[in-house]
């Protein structure tokens, strides 16, 4: 098992296109926070301008906190696509090369080969959050600072202390870890049927799109089955980035207003990922080898 | 001789099309085993069902006595194979696929036994260059090494000449001869041209639409000293007509439609030649036929005369 | 705040340059006005705690610097601070220069337990921003309890003052500032939050309630002196 990891990692690490993906973070993050760098004061004055017609907000509102969230609202919805460049082909890209009947001709086990590739899909996810999470947070920690992070939601603003982040961001990232992971999976399953990676790929980001409209229509129609789309879980990360308050409205340090939806939402992922996976496995146990 | 692989009743369904139907064959241990048959007889999903590709619908495969489907691992690692198009990893070179498909298949080689390994089949040059920058036989030779890189002692080879040059095919065929001759493997290649097989074959299996026709040792079945004649005539109408009147009505494989062709003893066409001068036949061309059709034609002309 | 604390300081000196009619409030006035002219300077260190129902900020440390006339800057240890807006327009030194304001007796009240005298500010300028400014005015130890002031532009607020270690100072241990709120609405366009419904429960939570800025102090270094690079950027 480990050894067919192993060989996974290094046939994933010896392709071009496996960089294209941490070329393209690279460059979306360093735009991001050369615009901010350039033009911050401009964006914060546009979104806090409903808070300055009451408030005098003084401090640095852009610190490296606050841009990675920015950086992590704007980029996490792409990053499917990226990871899908990957997923997509562990099966199919295998099936399309005709390197897959050669595998399967070794004396390896067919569970054993499958679980192997998700775990280095798996892998392959996570180093691109890691990469990200070097970039966004800590690049911009150093770029930017720190301070408290201010933050505008639909129905309030939030103000969390400095010393009080750095914890959700490790929580937020280990939740986009889980998010992103549901993706490889869903990603990997559809791999099976396939013969070429673009067919999975556009079929992921079908799935990804159709569901992320649906998730964000305020309609009441798609409002009843919003709880069973993955989608509508996949941004519960933004809750370690909301805090309770206790009764005179003061903000209590270390707590997470809707703790209870982080934890509905990682089960949710996860048995979706089970699922993929489990799935991917039964396919493939029954898969005929024709390519 | 012991019997190494032993099939018996093996089906494979396709939804409508049964594409193995009831095959039942057994190689021996040292056999070169020919498998003939056209394109879509059945050969390749056979062999994959034999290298656990496809699943059988029915049947049991039996290698060194035990069942296959039951003791894949086992088996497998005494099977080395090339299935169609040698393809390996295009963005390796042929130095990495070694290495990684040795990795697989359970052995550690030193680099000196990897590169021996390319040695053998003549990429020793090119070890470090991409795959993706061979030619198709350089390919085909890398998957050999593949093949071989776990010291199987059978090797199942897949159409093996398929998009090869002459040359290509006369390094096969000697890598099959070196294989069992000097290397005691027992090889199983299946070919759908009767001349490849015929030269290095020591058994051979044919089989059509999923079904077996023959099997038998090569020797036997293509017995050297007969062989089959086309004949092109100036009037083949004539031609038929003289030859169904004299003795060689009995040699005449085919129904009255183009050229007349002929079964007949070696030795026997100096005096067709004459023959056919004595018939007034205006013979244009004569033509050894030798393909697997022609072969298909000889063991069933049984039927026809 | 800052500028809420210029309004109150300058509501208290305003006393000095303006015409009073009533001549009880006048030395009333005019005694608050000197007792706080004891302080040339402070530094005062205290918390914050801006409570305002549309946002949920912690409690922050901050400090406070004070000079004569009306000098002033709060600075938070660290962070960012939320300090209710309005003031800005107030400028009290144009006030001051236009020195034209009617004092009005408004009798009496208690507030907390204390008997406080009222005295109305009415500014005869037009153009001000303020339109009127009340005063509570604790005459044993003469220290200003509120102050209510209505604004043309940023509405009516109020400033509550609590006493304790400091009082002959006429320094508050406790400053509240109450003020307006408007209903807080962001575009989902710019907070990218789509899938966070505002539920009818948070609406009614953020509406119709007033946002305080609340001011501890825990001590005030009086009359020392300090660097005036404190109040510049």
């Amino acid at each position: 098992m480990f050894t067919l990891l192993q060989i996974e990692l290094y046939k994933i690490f010896k392709r071009p296109r496996t960089y294209i993906a941490f070329a393209a973070i690279t460059a979306l993050i360093v735009i991001i926070q050369l615009g901010l760098k350039v033009d911050g004061k401009e964006y914060a004055d546009f979104v806090l301008a409903d808070m300055k017609n009451m408030l005098e907000i003084n401090g640095k509102i852009i610190n490296g906190y606050f841009v990675c969230y920015v950086i992590l609202q704007l980029l996490l919805i792409h990053v499917p696509l990226l990871i899908a460049l990957i997923a997509a082909d562990m099966i199919s890209g295998e099936a399309n090369m005709g390197t897959l009947r050669l595998l399967l001709t070794k004396p390896i086990s067919r569970t054993e080969f499958i679980m192997a590739k998700f775990l280095a899909a798996a892998i392959y996810t996570i180093l691109l959050l890691i990469w990200i999470a070097v970039l966004a947070l800590f690049v911009s920690m150093l770029v930017f600072g720190t301070d408290d992070m201010f933050l505008v939601k639909n129905a309030y603003a939030v103000q969390i202390e400095r010393a009080d982040i750095f914890w959700r961001y490790a929580g937020a990232f280990c939740f986009a870890a889980l998010a992103m992971l549901t993706v490889a999976a869903l990603c990997f399953f559809l791999s099976n049927f396939a013969e070429n990676s673009i067919g999975p790929i556009v079929a992921t980001m079908s799935v990804i799109i159709v569901t992320t409209i649906l998730s964000t229509m305020s309609i009441p129609l798609f409002n009843t089955i919003k709880p069973f789309l993955f989608t509508t879980h996949m941004v519960a990360w933004k809750e370690f980035f909301d805090i309770k308050v206790n009764d005179a409205n003061e903000t209590i340090k270390g707590t997470v207003e809707h703790a209870d939806k982080i934890i509905r939402s990682s089960i949710v992922l996860v048995v979706h990922i089970v699922l993929f996976v489990g799935a991917s496995v039964v396919v493939f146990k029954k898969k005929d080898v024709l390519s | 001789m012991q019997n190494i692989i032993s099939v018996k009743g093996l089906t494979k369904q396709f939804h409508n099309l049964t594409a193995v139907n009831q095959l039942s064959f057994t190689v021996n241990n040292g056999d070169v085993y020919g498998f003939l048959g056209q394109n879509g007889a059945g050969k390749s999903t056979t062999l994959r069902m034999l290298l656990t590709l496809i699943e059988p619908t029915e049947g049991s495969i039996e290698v060194a006595g035990m069942d296959l489907l039951k003791h894949h691992k086992e088996v497998l690692r005494n099977i080395g194979a090339v299935i169609e198009k040698p393809d390996v990893y295009k963005y390796l070179s042929a130095y990495e696929n070694v290495q990684l498909f040795a990795k697989l298949s359970g052995v550690r080689l030193s680099k000196e036994q990897i590169m021996q390994q390319l040695a053998m089949v003549g990429l020793q040059d090119r070890a470090n260059d991409k795959v993706k920058t061979f030619s198709q036989g350089m390919k085909q030779r890398v998957g050999i090494a593949i093949a071989l890189v776990h010291n199987p002692q059978i090797v199942i080879l897949d159409e093996p000449t398929n998009g090869l040059d002459p040359q290509g095919i006369a390094d096969i065929r000697n890598m099959i001869l070196h294989l069992s001759r000097d290397l005691k493997k027992t090889v199983v290649v299946s070919s759908h041209l009767l001349s490849e097989i015929e030269q290095v074959a020591t058994r051979v299996l044919i089989i059509d639409k999923g079904k077996k026709l023959v099997e038998g040792n090569a020797d036997e079945l293509f017995d050297p000293s007969e062989t089959i004649v086309e004949l092109e005539t100036a009037n083949n109408h004539f031609a038929f007509n003289q030859l169904e009147q004299s003795n060689w009505n009995n040699y005449l494989l085919r129904e009255r439609k183009g050229n007349p062709v002929l079964k007949l003893n070696k030795k026997d066409i100096p005096q067709l030649h004459k023959d056919l001068v004595a018939l007034n036949i205006e013979l244009i061309a004569m033509q050894p036929k030798h393909s697997l059709e022609d072969y298909f034609l000889r063991i069933t002309s049984a039927n026809y005369s | 705040m800052k500028n809420y604390l210029r309004v109150l300081i300058t509501l208290i000196f305003i006393g000095s340059f303006t015409q009073i009619k009533a001549q009880d409030i006048t030395t009333l006035v005019q005694k608050v006005k000197n007792k706080l002219d004891q302080v040339n300077d402070y530094v005062a260190e205290g918390k914050m705690k801006t409570d305002v129902a549309f946002i949920k900020a912690p409690v922050g440390k901050v400090k406070v610097y004070f000079k004569k006339p009306d000098k002033f800057k709060l600075k938070r240890d660290a962070g960012i601070s939320l300090l209710p807006k309005g003031g800005v327009t107030v400028n009290m030194r144009s006030l001051v220069a236009v020195n034209d304001y009617t004092v009005i007796a408004a009798g009496e009240t208690i507030i907390n337990g204390i008997k406080v005298k009222i005295a109305k500010l009415l500014p005869n300028n037009d153009n001000s921003d303020i339109v009127l400014s009340t005063l509570y005015i604790d005459e044993t130890n003469l220290v200003i309890i509120k102050a209510t002031t209505t604004t043309k532009e940023n509405g009516t607020y109020d400033i509550e003052m609590q006493y304790g270690k400091y009082i002959n100072y006429g320094l508050p241990d406790k400053v509240v500032f109450a003020f307006n709120t408007k209903d807080y609405k962001m575009p989902k366009g710019v907070t990218m939050e789509f899938d966070n419904d505002v539920t009818n429960e948070d609406r009614a939570k953020m509406k119709n309630k007033k946002g305080r800025v609340e001011l501890a102090y825990n001590s005030y270094i009086i009359n020392k002196g300090f660097d005036d690079s404190i109040f510049k950027n």
